[in-house]
Formats: C-alpha cells, structure tokens, sequence
C-alpha cells in the first residue's frame, strides 16, 4: 500500500510541475501578487524533488 | 633440527587463511581510506569553493550586513529582505526583462538550432567545412563577443548598421543599436542568438543522427509523405534532445551576466537590466550585501529548481 501511495513518478511529476509554476510566476508581467508567492512555489518544488527522487520506482 | 619454512609459501598460506577485510588492509590502509585519501583534496576544495559561500550567503541574507562597513554591528532582520524583493517592482521589472531575454533567446535558437542541425545532416558539398565555420561563435568567450559586437553596433563606424543600411536603405546613423530603449534588448537578444546556436544546432544533431534509418525506410513503405515523416517520426524523437536543448540554454541565459554587462550594462536606463545585472549593481554599487544575499538565493533556488528537470531530462535521453 505505502509502496504503491509513494512511486517516484507522480510525485516527480507534481514538483516538476511546481518549479515551472514558481518559474513562471516569478517571470510573467501580469500579477504582482503571484510573483510574490513564486519564490515558495520553486522552493516547495525544489525541495518536493529532492525527496520524491529517493522514492522507489 | 626443525625444517624451516620459505618465507614465500608462509606468505601464501597466511594470505589464504586471512579474511578478504584483513587482506584489503595489506599496505596499513584499507580500499576505504585509499578511497578517502584520493577524493578528500576535491571535497575540501569543494567545500571551501561551494558549499562554504553558500551557507555563507544563505547566512547573509537574514543579516543587515553591508560589504562597505564590514566592522558594523550585524543585525538579525529575518524574512524582510527576502519580503521587500518579492514585493519590489524593479526587481519584478528585472524579473520581465530576463524573462523576455530568456523567451526570445530560446525560441529563435531552437528554431534556427533546429535548422542548421537539419541542413549539417543533410551530405552536401564543402558540408564538414561549414560545420566548422558555423560552429565558431561558440567557441568564443562571452567577454570577446561582447567587445566586438559593441564595435559592430556602434553606430557611425559599427558594420552592423551599415550592413542593415545595405539591406533596408535605411541611413546607418539613424538608428542606434544598443543605445536604444526599444532596440537595446534586441540587441543582446541577437548576440546571444548568434552565439548559441550553434550549440543548440549540435545537440539537435546528436538527435537526428539518433534516428534509425529502417523507421525512414518502413514509412517509405507506407507511402508517408515527407511532411508526415517529419511530424511523425523526426520531431517526436528529436524532442527529448530539443527539451535538453532548451532547458540549457534557460538556465545559462537565466544567469547571463558577462554579455549583457559588457554589451548595454543593462541600459539605457533599465531596459536590459537583467536579474543578474540587478544583482551585481545591489551588491557592488548599493553595497546591500544582505538584500543582494537574498536575491542571489532567490536565484540559486531557482536554477537549483530548473537544474533538477535538467538532469531528469538529460537521464531520460541517456536511457534512450
């Protein structure tokens, strides 16, 4: 159960999908507000990436 | 009298009655510290290169420290520097220009890069020494390119302006390059362009020439048009390399100083003023050390972000 709730893949895929959210929000022209949460977004996914990448395959 | 034993077969028989650990310590040092021994210059170093200016950095950016005053008290400010970049619009503003350095940069050397690299695959005549002559600009360094595309824009004597005159028959002195607001970003947009390219050009390349000629030869068969082998066959598995491509040169040009710096310094005013022509200016002209820790952290983390996709995408096309 824990094996098959934590596989590397999806959660690979979700904090790659946060840095590039972070990285985007950090660069687009349009909100000042979401640029301001870029920095924990990358953070977060960064950080998310760096564990989820020991999970087993 | 006892037969004494030759020293060679006692040796033997000592070596085959010792543990494989005991006959790996033979010498006073086991493979572990031999190990050790030979890795242990490059982690000090790494140490002492990387990871102590880092932590130092990191340590900064929660401090009032100020490179020009080093003897003042240090004061503890926790979050605010990291609070006042995130709300700073002329650090968003440098945000926007990077991003638009790093969009434009991007889409026209993968597109040109995708060019060149289908053209170099193609066998035609004199074909290894255009090669070679393409792949020149990025054999050079960043400061070189700089000070002679300066010389080139330049506007009375630049040969870019005459050769734009050629082309459009507009006056060379009528328009300045670099001095320019709305032309100066495009102006390190193209250097850049020129300069990587070809580095774009070779990794597509390793791409193209990474498709087996049978998947060709079985949509010939099939009677696939050449358009259709194109967006069938070569795009979908050239892609990986393109996506490594592009997540290069996004990292590098995220981080771009030397050109920039050299070419527009990020003026005229802040047109071009990128991240990490902000970045130099808050710490070595402001002398905000800590505000400037902050933001280079910002920065690292980022990259750190993109750097992990990097190597998840540079394993995926190894795996290929």
């Amino acid at each position: 159960m824990m094996r098959r709730l934590f596989r590397r893949g999806p959660w690979e895929a979700g904090a790659i999908a946060l840095i590039v959210a972070g990285v985007v929000m950090l660069m687009q022209p349009f909100s000042l507000t979401l640029y301001g949460y870029s920095f924990a977004t990358v953070l977060a996914g960064a950080a998310m990436f760096v564990v989820v990448s020991k999970f087993p395959e | 009298m006892t037969e004494l034993t030759p020293v060679s077969s006692l040796a033997d028989r000592v070596a085959a009655a010792s543990p494989d650990w005991a006959l790996r310590r033979a010498g006073g040092f086991s493979d572990r510290s031999i190990a050790w021994l030979f890795i242990a210059p490059t982690i000090v170093l790494l140490l002492a290169i990387n990871i102590f200016p880092l932590i130092w950095t990191i340590r900064l950016s929660f401090t009032n420290y100020r490179g020009n005053r080093p003897n003042a008290p240090l004061k503890s400010v926790g979050l605010d520097h990291y609070q006042s970049i995130l709300s700073d619009p002329d650090i968003w503003a440098a945000m926007q220009a990077t991003a638009h350095f790093v969009l434009w940069t991007i889409a026209l050397q993968t597109l040109l890069g995708f060019a060149l690299a289908w053209l170099i695959d193609r066998k035609f005549r004199g074909h290894a020494l255009w090669t070679t002559i393409i792949l020149i600009p990025m054999m050079l360094s960043p400061a070189v390119v700089g000070n002679f595309w300066r010389f080139l824009y330049q506007p009375q004597i630049g040969l870019f302006n005459y050769l734009v005159s050629f082309i459009s028959g507009v006056p060379p002195s009528s328009f300045e390059m670099i001095g320019s607001v709305k032309l100066a970003p495009w102006s390190i947009i193209l250097v850049d362009t020129w300069m990587w390219t070809p580095y774009v050009a070779l990794i597509i390349l390793a791409g193209l020439r990474s498709i087996p000629d049978y998947i060709y030869e079985a949509a010939e068969v099939d009677r696939a048009s050449s358009w259709r082998q194109f967006w069938s066959i070569t795009l979908p598995m050239v892609l990986p390399f393109i996506m490594l491509a592009v997540l290069f040169r996004g990292i590098e040009n995220f981080k771009m100083f030397d050109m920039v710096n050299l070419l527009t310094s990020g003026g005229p005013g802040s047109t071009t003023e990128v991240a990490s022509i902000t970045l130099k200016r808050e710490a070595f002209e402001k002398w905000r050390t800590g505000y400037s820790s902050a933001f280079a952290i910002i920065l690292f983390v980022t990259v750190f972000g993109l750097a992990n996709i990097y190597v998840k995408a540079l394993n995926r096309v190894r795996q290929r």
